[in-house]
């Protein structure tokens, strides 16, 4: 069974839409025995990181989320759910899991003529391979909608980045856990493909694939 | 580097499609859900969808219309028309919108932008704004004045001040609707795009007055938009989203160009 975690991080149904058109069928809930069960989790989310960190210790869905890594079960982050993988956000100065060593930080931009949040469409660069992105080509575009980006401490963490002013990671990954900045429920066939290459995957990493830098 | 986005919007008058010119006149161009699709596979980057519904029960309609365009179409989508409350606001966030348009309820009760956000988030609260050019005054200094109800009451608000309330207020993108280029397909409001896009730091979404590809990419370079809206120039088979694209692409505007 596929999870998708709710914690009250907004639209869900419009990832479970997006999983049911590439055949994964998504179930929602907030229950930390239902992460416990399931063999497949997606962690959505849009919002603050503050409240967002409240809701999932209100449910015990913290420590099942990080059981369930640890058990090897396949995780997508996506946005807010990714950026909560990560140690610490400077959003509401909030204490996150921990999953990826790292920081969350707030865009600080030079120029004043560009907008927060970062909003719309934005080539995704691969940086080296995995079985999740294997679909994604050069020049591809995926939809963003974000105001904070994540900055893991190792380089090896790092799979794919995005440029607003500069380069920043958008999709980041350890082990059977992987996040994207980016929505790929709302970023059209490319982001479907990506959500398609989650659902095949056993969440494991080839060797190749593990010790790329 | 972000790339600038073509929004179509889809005016829907009890779950069928209308365009309106000048704000009057609206007849039925065909099915919401099926011109979605369609729209979507040409590589449109966003919808809107406008509801002109009249009667008593147009929420149930245009919820019935949200569900079934959101099965099918995985871009951002997004809804005005008559949202006067948070619970218009999450239930249509629920139906499958990602943002939430409001506009004449706001400018009667501006905290209805606030709640909004609140509720949903900044970044999915787009404050619509129909603007009238007017002569310069001491009530609309920027020469631009706010008016609601479809361009029927003015407001004697201007219109620049408006867009920076919206935005303190936690509006998280604004769509610029030029009452006076609406329907005349002789180009958007450049100057008054100009001025808002400059004055705020969130999105700014032109409206109005689209007719030909030139003027998507003089808005999208000149009028400093993010992002260019069509209605009749797409609705017609005038053009198409790709096509659009493609000449924005051609002629240095960054767009997505695979999809």
């Amino acid at each position: 069974m596929t999870l998708i975690i709710d914690y009250d991080a907004g639209n869900l149904r419009s990832v479970q839409r997006a999983c049911a058109e590439v055949g994964l069928n998504a179930r929602i809930s907030n229950e930390a025995s239902a992460v416990a069960r399931a063999d497949r989790i997606i962690f959505p989310g849009v919002g603050a990181a503050g409240s967002a960190m409240r809701s999932l210790q209100a449910n015990g869905l913290d420590k099942a989320l990080l059981d369930a890594f640890k058990a090897g079960v396949p995780v997508l982050g996506i946005c807010l759910g990714m950026q909560i993988s990560l140690s610490h956000s400077e959003e509401n100065d909030t204490t996150t899991l921990g999953l990826i060593d790292g920081e969350v930080r707030r865009f600080r931009l030079d120029d004043p003529a560009l907008k927060i949040p970062h909003m719309g469409w934005n080539e995704v660069r691969l940086v080296k391979p995995h079985p999740v992105l294997a679909k994604v080509q050069p020049g591809d575009e995926f939809y963003f909608v974000h105001a904070y980006y994540p900055a893991p401490a190792e380089r090896s963490a790092v799979y794919a980045q995005a440029t607003y002013e500069s380069t920043f990671c958008c999709a980041l990954g350890r082990d059977n856990y992987f996040g994207t900045q980016f929505h790929p429920e709302k970023s059209g066939r490319v982001g479907l493909e990506l959500l398609a290459c989650f659902a095949a995957w056993d969440g494991t990493l080839s060797p190749e694939v593990r010790d790329a830098q | 580097m972000l790339s600038k986005r073509l929004i179509a919007c889809l005016d829907v008058r009890d779950g069928k499609l209308a365009k309106s010119v000048k704000f009057v006149d609206t007849k039925d161009i065909g099915d919401p859900v099926e011109k979605a699709r369609e729209y979507y596979d040409d590589g449109l980057d966003e919808l809107v969808f406008y509801d002109i519904t009249a009667s008593s029960d147009r929420r149930r309609i245009m919820l019935d219309v949200v569900e079934k365009v959101a099965e099918q179409v995985f871009i951002p989508l997004s809804v005005g028309g008559g949202i006067r409350t948070v619970q218009d606001a999450t239930d249509l966030r629920l139906a499958g919108a990602e943002k939430i348009n409001v506009n004449s309820a706001a400018v009667q009760r501006p905290a209805l932008i606030a709640e909004c956000a609140e509720a949903i988030g900044n970044q999915n609260v787009v404050l619509s704004m129909d603007i009238l050019r007017v002569d310069k005054s001491e009530t609309c200094p920027s020469g631009y004045e706010i008016v609601i109800n479809g361009g029927r009451t003015r407001m004697g608000m201007d219109a620049l001040a408006w867009a920076l309330e919206g935005e303190r207020l936690g509006a998280g993108e604004l769509v610029v609707n030029s009452i006076d280029a609406d329907g005349t397909r002789e180009g958007y409001e450049i100057n008054l795009t100009r001025m808002l896009a400059e004055a705020v730091r969130i999105p700014v979404i032109a409206s109005g007055g689209a007719g030909r590809p030139e003027h998507l990419a003089q808005v999208l370079t000149e009028g400093k938009a993010d992002a260019a809206l069509v209605a009749s120039m797409v609705h017609y088979g005038d053009y198409t989203c790709s096509g659009l694209k493609g000449y924005l692409h051609e002629h240095g505007v960054k767009m997505r160009m695979s999809w």
